[in-house]
C-alpha cells in the first residue's frame, strides 16, 4: 500500500492557494491521525495497567508510546516542509504546532522515564501516559478554538471526491501498518519479559 | 530503541531552534525562497500586487513533496527494521538461555 501511495499522490488533485506543496497533506494528516490513535492506546492501556495491574496492558503502553513518538517525529518534519512553502516559515509558535511538540514531548518523556527511571518507573510512566492521552482532544481542537494559521478540522470531513480516495487510501494505510507494528513491538515486550524470567530462573 | 530516539529528539529540537534563528532574520531582497502567499499574519506593509513574486521565482513544491515523503519512508523502514532485529536478538538470547537451562543451570 506504501508502494503505490506515491503514484495515487502524483494523481491526486491539490489545494489551489497552496499549489502542489499541498500533496504533503495526504501523508501528513494521515500521519497524525495515527498518532493521536496511537496516543490513546497508549493512555487507554495505561490506565487499564495503573488500576488492574495487568502486563499485558504495560507491554501495550511501551509499544504504543514508541509508535507515539516515531509518528510524532514524522508529523513534526513534514509539517515544517509544508508549512516553509505554504507560509514562509519553517515552525510558526501557534497552537496545532506548539501543542503537537508537546504532546510529542510528553511521550518521549514517557519513554526515558521508562529507560532511565530505576524500579516503580512504569507506574510513572503510565500516569504521563494518561497525561498524554488526556493533550489530543485539546492538540485537536486547538485549531478551532484559536486562531491559527493551520487548517482547521473541517478541511477532511469536507474534501472533494478526487481528493477524498488517496487521503483514506493513506490513513488505511498507515493504520494498518501501525497495527502490525504495535503487535511485533509488543510481541518483543512479551519475549523480554520472558527472558527476564529464564534468566532468573537460571541464578536461582 | 535509545539511540535513535535521543537522535530524533536532537533532530527536531534543532529544527525548532533553526526554524527560530531563520524567522528572527530580516529577508532578502531577490529571495527565491519566498513563499507562494504574502503573510497576512506579523507583515508590516501593503505589498502591491505587481510586486509579488513570479511562480517561476518562488521555492519549487516538488523536491519538498519528496523528501517529506522519503523521510516518511526511511523512518518507518527504519523503525519496522529495528524492531524485527530486536526482535531476533530477544529470540537468540531466548534459545541460548533455554539451553543453559535444560544443560543443567549455571555456566562458567
Amino acid at each position: 500500500m506504501f508502494a503505490y501511495a506515491p503514484f495515487m499522490i502524483v494523481r491526486a488533485p491539490y489545494e489551489t492557494t497552496m499549489g502542489p506543496i499541498s500533496r504533503i497533506f495526504y501523508f501528513h494528516a494521515p500521519s497524525g491521525m495515527t498518532m493521536f490513535l496511537s496516543a490513546f492506546v497508549c493512555g487507554i492501556a495505561s490506565a487499564i495497567y495503573l488500576f488492574s495491574r495487568r502486563d499485558g496492558a504495560d507491554r501495550v503502553a511501551v509499544a504504543a508510546a514508541e509508535l507515539t513518538a516515531i509518528l510524532g517525529i514524522i508529523v513534526l518534519v513534514t509539517g515544517p516542509l509544508w508549512a516553509r512553502k505554504a507560509w514562509g516559515v519553517w515552525w510558526e509558535w501557534e497552537p496545532r504546532l506548539t501543542s503537537s511538540l508537546v504532546l510529542w514531548l510528553i511521550f518521549v518523556a514517557y519513554l526515558l522515564l521508562r529507560r532511565y527511571g530505576g524500579p516503580g518507573s512504569d507506574r510513572l510512566a503510565a500516569g504521563v501516559a494518561v497525561f498524554g492521552m488526556v493533550n489530543v482532544p485539546f492538540v485537536y481542537w486547538s485549531v478551532n478554538l484559536w486562531r491559527t494559521m493551520h487548517p482547521k478540522t473541517t478541511v477532511v470531513p469536507t474534501l472533494p471526491p478526487g481528493m477524498r480516495g488517496p487521503f483514506w487510501y493513506s490513513f488505511v494505510a498507515f493504520t494498518l501498518l501501525y497495527i502490525i507494528t504495535l503487535h511485533l513491538r509488543t510481541r518483543l515486550e512479551k519475549r523480554r519479559a520472558e527472558l527476564e524470567v529464564l534468566y532468573l530462573a537460571l541464578e536461582e | 530503541m535509545r539511540s535513535p530516539l535521543l537522535i530524533a529528539t536532537l533532530l527536531v529540537l534543532a529544527l525548532c531552534a533553526g526554524a527560530r534563528y531563520a524567522a528572527a532574520q530580516p529577508p532578502r531582497p531577490g529571495d527565491p525562497s519566498a513563499p507562494t502567499q504574502p503573510r497576512s499574519a506579523g507583515q508590516e506593509g501593503f505589498v502591491p500586487a505587481d510586486q509579488l513574486p513570479k511562480p517561476q521565482d518562488t521555492m519549487p513544491a516538488a523536491p519538498l513533496v519528496a523528501i517529506a515523503y522519503a523521510f516518511v519512508w526511511l523512518m518507518l523502514f527504519g523503525y519496522v527494521v529495528s524492531i524485527w532485529r530486536r526482535l531476533g536478538t530477544v529470540e537468540r538470547e531466548l534459545q541460548a538461555v533455554s539451553r543453559r537451562l535444560e544443560a543443567g543451570g549455571r555456566t562458567p
